[in-house]
C-alpha cells in the first residue's frame, strides 16, 4: 500500500500534553487565592484595580499584535498574568487611570517592544510598576487599611522602628499593595505551582533563604522580613517568571540568592523601605550571563 | 531490591498494555522476500548470488570485506528473482535481493551446532557471530562482532544486557525475557566470554515485573550474572544511561562504553547469539511488536527479514480506521514512513500505527525559556541553546556546547510546551558538525 496521506515528521512522534497556555492559565489559577484575599481586605477598590489591569494588559497585547501583523495570542494567558501581577503590586487607593497606564506600559514597553512572549528580558509587570513608581511616586505610596490611612509594615519598621505581629503579617491584615498582604494566600498558590512543576523551587528558596540568613546575621527579625512587603509575591510569582529567569539549575540558585541580597541591601540601607521590585529587575539583567556561565556539566564531560 | 536509575529524563505514556501480555506468534511465511544488502551500520554488502540462482534457507547471500559490516542471509529457500534498489526503513536506498520462496525451507549446507561454549575461543565466537550476520537488534543495527572486538589498549570489565525497553509501545524485549530467558543467559555467557569478562548484568525497568522474575529465575545459580532492576523512565535503555544507572560510570565525551570497561547489547541480540552457537543458525528472522491504536489486532510477531510491512499489518488485522502515521521503531526514536511498502530489516523492532486523530500537527510557539528541556536532558545538555545555535548557524558554539554528546533520545522535543522541534534542529546541527569535521580531515 502506498499511502499518500501518511504523515512523515522526524522523531519523537509523541508529545507531552503540557502547553504554554496551560502553564500560563495554571499561574492565573494559582493567583486566585491572592486575588480573593485582596478583594477581602480592600473590597471593591481591589476588584476594580485587578479588572482594569488585566483588561489593559490584554487589550494592549491585542493592539500590538494587530499592528505588527502577528498572530493574536491573548488567549494564552500570559497577558492576563501580567495584568494580575501588576495589580497585586499596586496600592489599594490607586486611581484606575493610573492602573490602565501601568498595564499598558507593562505589556507595551515590558513585553511587546521586544517581540512578545518569550523575548522580553524584564518581568513585564515589574516594568509597569517601575514606570508608575517613577511617574506617580505619591500615588504609589499611599496606603489604607480598613478605610484608614496607614503605613506598610516595612515603612513602620524603617521610619519608626515599629514591628508588626507575625499573625497579621501572615494572614495579610496589614497595609500594603493588593498582593503584599496575605502571605498565606500567596503560598497556597505557590505550593500548587511547585507541585505542578511550573515554577522552579530553587529561585524562591535562594531568595527567601538569603533574606532570612542575612537579616538574622545583621540582627534584624528574619521572620518579619520574610512576610512583610512583597517578598513572598516576588519570590514565588515574579522572580520565577520563566521567560526572565535562568534556564540552568545553578543559574537559578545564583539568581535567587542575588535577588535576596539586593532586597536586604535596599531594605536596610537603601532609600526605599522595600526592594523586591528592583532586586528582580536587576537580576533579570544577569540572566544571559548566568545562562552562559552556569552551563551544566554534560554527562562524561571533564571540566 | 533497590531500583537503579540515571538523573533527569522523562515519563511518557508507555502504552505497553496493548501487546504486553500477548505471546509471540510466527507470522506466515512470505511468498516473496526483499532482503536489503545494508541492514547495519557500516559498509554495505555485495551480492553473492545472481538472478535465477536457487538459494537455501540461511544461505549467505551478501557480504563485505570491510570489518564494520555484517553479512545477510536468505530468510527463505527459493529462487532469486531480482536484485534492485529499494527504499529501507531508515530512509536510505539499498540494493536488495528479491527471493521468491518455495514451500520447502530447505536448510543451507553447513548449518549445524557450533559445539560447547567451553571449547570455543573468543576469536571463534566473534567469527561465528560475524558469519551469522548479527547486529544490535534494539534498533541501532551496529555489527555485534565489532563491539566485541575490544581494542588492545582497553580493558573490558562488564557486559550489560539491555532489557530496559524504555521505548513506549514496544514489547519485544519484554516477551523475549519471558519466553526465552535461558537463551538470553546463554547468549550473555557467550558475549562475556567473547570479551573476556567475569561479570554480566541484565538491566530491566520495573514496569516489567514478569520479565524480572523470569530472568531472576534464569540467572539463579549462574555465577557472575545479576539482574538489575531499573526505574521506569525514558531513556533508561540508552547505553550511557544504563551504564550510569548500573555502575555509576560516565562514558567520556566522544567516547564509547568500552572506555569505561563496558560493552552493552540488547537481550534480543543475546538470543540471536545463542541461536548462532546452539543451532548454528544465522540471523534470518526477528521479533517485532506491531501495535498502536491504528492497528486492529496488535501483536508480537516473529517474522523473517524481507517480509513486507504490508503483510504484517494485514496479519495484525489491518488498519483500524484511517492511519495517520506508520512508524518503524518506537514513538520516541522511530522513523515515520511515507509508505508501508518496505521490508522488515534486522533493526525493525516495532511497527507503530498511530490513527489520524492521534497525529497532531504542531504549530511551534516562541520558546518561553521554561527550561523543561534542560531539566530533562539525560546527557545534561541545553537543548534550547543547541537548537538556537543550529537555527542561527552558530556551529562553533554548537560544538562547544557538546552537541555531539547528544544521544538523540528526543526527550527535549517531547517535553517542550511550545512544541518546538528541538530534536529535529539538534540532529541537523550534529550532522553539520560531523560533516565539517570530515571535511577538515
Amino acid at each position: 500500500m502506498n499511502n499518500e496521506q501518511l504523515v512523515v515528521t522526524s522523531s519523537p512522534h509523541v508529545r507531552d500534553d503540557t502547553s504554554v497556555s496551560q502553564i500560563m492559565w495554571s499561574v492565573v489559577f494559582a493567583l486566585i487565592p491572592a486575588m480573593l484575599a485582596a478583594v477581602y481586605y480592600f473590597k471593591i477598590q481591589a476588584l476594580g484595580i485587578i479588572l482594569v489591569s488585566v483588561l489593559g494588559a490584554v487589550i494592549t497585547e491585542f493592539l500590538f499584535q494587530k499592528a505588527r501583523g502577528k498572530r493574536v495570542t491573548i488567549t494564552d494567558g500570559s497577558a492576563v498574568i501580567t495584568g494580575i501581577l501588576l495589580a497585586l503590586t499596586l496600592p489599594p487607593t490607586s486611581p484606575l487611570w493610573m492602573v490602565l497606564v501601568g498595564s499598558m506600559v507593562a505589556i507595551g514597553l515590558g513585553k511587546q517592544v521586544f517581540g512578545g512572549l518569550g523575548y522580553n528580558p524584564f518581568n513585564p509587570a515589574l516594568v509597569g510598576r517601575a514606570f508608575l513608581m517613577a511617574a506617580y511616586p505619591v500615588l504609589m505610596t499611599s496606603w489604607t487599611l480598613d478605610g484608614q490611612t496607614t503605613a506598610t509594615p516595612l515603612n513602620l519598621m524603617k521610619m519608626e522602628g515599629l514591628g508588626t505581629d507575625y499573625w497579621s503579617l501572615f494572614i495579610g491584615h496589614v497595609g500594603g499593595s493588593l498582593g503584599e498582604t496575605s502571605a498565606f494566600a500567596l503560598l497556597l498558590g505557590a505550593a500548587y505551582l511547585i507541585y505542578k512543576g511550573y515554577i522552579n523551587w530553587r529561585i524562591p528558596a535562594g531568595m527567601l533563604g538569603t533574606v532570612f540568613i542575612l537579616t538574622l546575621i545583621l540582627g534584624e527579625d528574619p521572620i518579619f522580613h520574610l512576610f512583610a512587603g512583597g517578598l513572598i509575591l516576588g519570590a514565588f510569582f515574579m522572580a520565577t517568571d520563566m521567560v526572565t529567569s535562568p534556564i540552568t539549575k545553578r543559574g537559578r540558585w545564583i539568581f535567587g540568592i542575588g535577588a535576596g541580597l539586593i532586597v536586604v541591601i535596599i531594605r536596610l540601607w537603601g532609600g526605599y523601605p522595600e526592594g523586591v521590585m528592583y532586586s528582580i529587575l536587576l537580576m533579570n539583567t544577569t540572566v544571559p550571563l548566568l545562562n552562559r556561565y552556569t552551563r551544566p556539566r554534560s554527562l562524561g564531560e571533564v571540566t | 531490591m533497590s531500583v537503579l536509575t540515571f538523573k533527569q529524563g522523562i515519563h511518557p505514556e508507555y502504552n505497553k498494555e496493548l501487546t504486553r501480555d500477548i505471546p509471540f506468534r510466527k507470522a506466515k511465511r512470505p511468498a516473496r522476500v526483499t532482503i536489503p544488502l545494508q541492514q547495519h551500520i557500516g559498509a554495505p554488502c555485495q551480492p553473492l548470488v545472481k538472478k535465477g540462482d536457487h538459494v537455501d534457507l540461511g544461505q549467505k547471500i551478501g557480504d563485505s570485506d570491510s570489518f564494520v559490516s555484517a553479512p545477510v542471509h536468505a530468510s527463505v529457500s527459493g529462487v532469486v528473482k531480482e536484485i534492485k534498489k529499494v527504499p529501507t526503513p531508515v530512509g536510505k536506498e539499498s540494493l536488495a535481493i528479491v527471493i521468491e520462496a518455495d514451500e520447502e525451507d530447505t536448510l543451507a549446507e553447513g548449518i549445524a551446532p557450533k559445539g560447547n561454549l567451553e571449547d570455543l575461543s573468543p576469536e571463534e565466537i566473534r567469527k561465528i557471530i560475524r558469519e551469522a550476520g548479527i547486529v544490535g537488534m534494539g534498533g541501532a543495527m551496529f555489527p555485534t562482532h565489532v563491539k566485541l572486538s575490544v581494542p588492545e589498549e582497553k580493558e573490558a570489565e562488564y557486559f550489560i544486557l539491555n532489557g530496559a525497553e524504555c521505548e513506549p509501545y514496544l514489547t519485544v524485549d519484554h516477551r523475549m525475557m519471558i519466553s526465552r530467558p535461558e537463551d538470553i543467559v546463554f547468549g550473555l555467557k557467550v558475549l562475556m566470554k567473547a570479551i573476556g569478562v567475569e561479570k554480566g548484568f541484565i538491566g530491566i525497568e520495573d514496569n516489567k515485573p514478569e520479565a524480572i522474575s523470569s530472568m531472576q529465575e534464569a540467572v539463579a545459580g549462574e555465577e557472575g550474572i545479576e539482574v538489575k532492576v531499573l526505574e521506569t523512565k525514558y531513556p533508561q535503555g540508552g547505553e550511557k544511561m544504563l551504564i550510569k544507572a548500573i555502575l555509576g560510570r560516565e562514558v567520556p565525551l566522544g567516547g564509547l562504553p568500552i572506555d569505561v570497561g563496558v560493552v552493552v547489547n540488547n537481550v534480543t541480540t543475546a538470543v540471536a547469539v545463542a541461536d548462532a552457537i546452539k543451532k548454528g543458525m544465522p540471523l534470518i528472522e526477528r521479533t517485532i511488536t506491531i501495535t498502536g491504536r491504528g492497528i486492529k489486532e496488535p501483536a508480537n510477531l516473529i517474522c523473517r527479514f524481507g517480509t513486507a510491512i504490508n503483510d504484517l499489518i494485514r496479519e495484525a488485522g489491518g488498519f483500524a480506521g484511517k492511519p495517520g502515521k506508520v512508524i518503524l521503531g518506537g514513538p520516541m526514536t522511530g522513523f515515520a514512513q511515507p509508505t508501508t511498502d518496505l521490508p522488515v530489516v534486522k533493526g525493525t523492532s516495532g511497527i507503530l500505527v498511530l490513527p489520524r486523530k492521534e497525529v497532531e500537527e504542531f504549530d511551534p510557539l516562541p520558546c518561553i525559556k521554561c527550561a523543561r528541556c534542560v531539566d530533562s536532558c539525560p546527557q545534561f545538555l541545553m537543548p534550547v541553546q543547541l537548537a538556537n545555535f543550529t537555527e542561527h548557524q552558530m556551529y562553533d558554539k554548537l560544538e562547544r556546547y557538546n552537541v555531539l554528546n547528544c544521544i538523540e533520545c528526543g526527550s527535549c522535543s517531547y517535553i517542550c510546551p511550545a512544541k518546538r522541534p528541538l530534536m529535529h534542529y539538534i540532529k541537523l546541527g550534529k550532522a553539520e558538525i560531523i560533516a565539517r569535521k570530515r571535511k577538515a580531515q
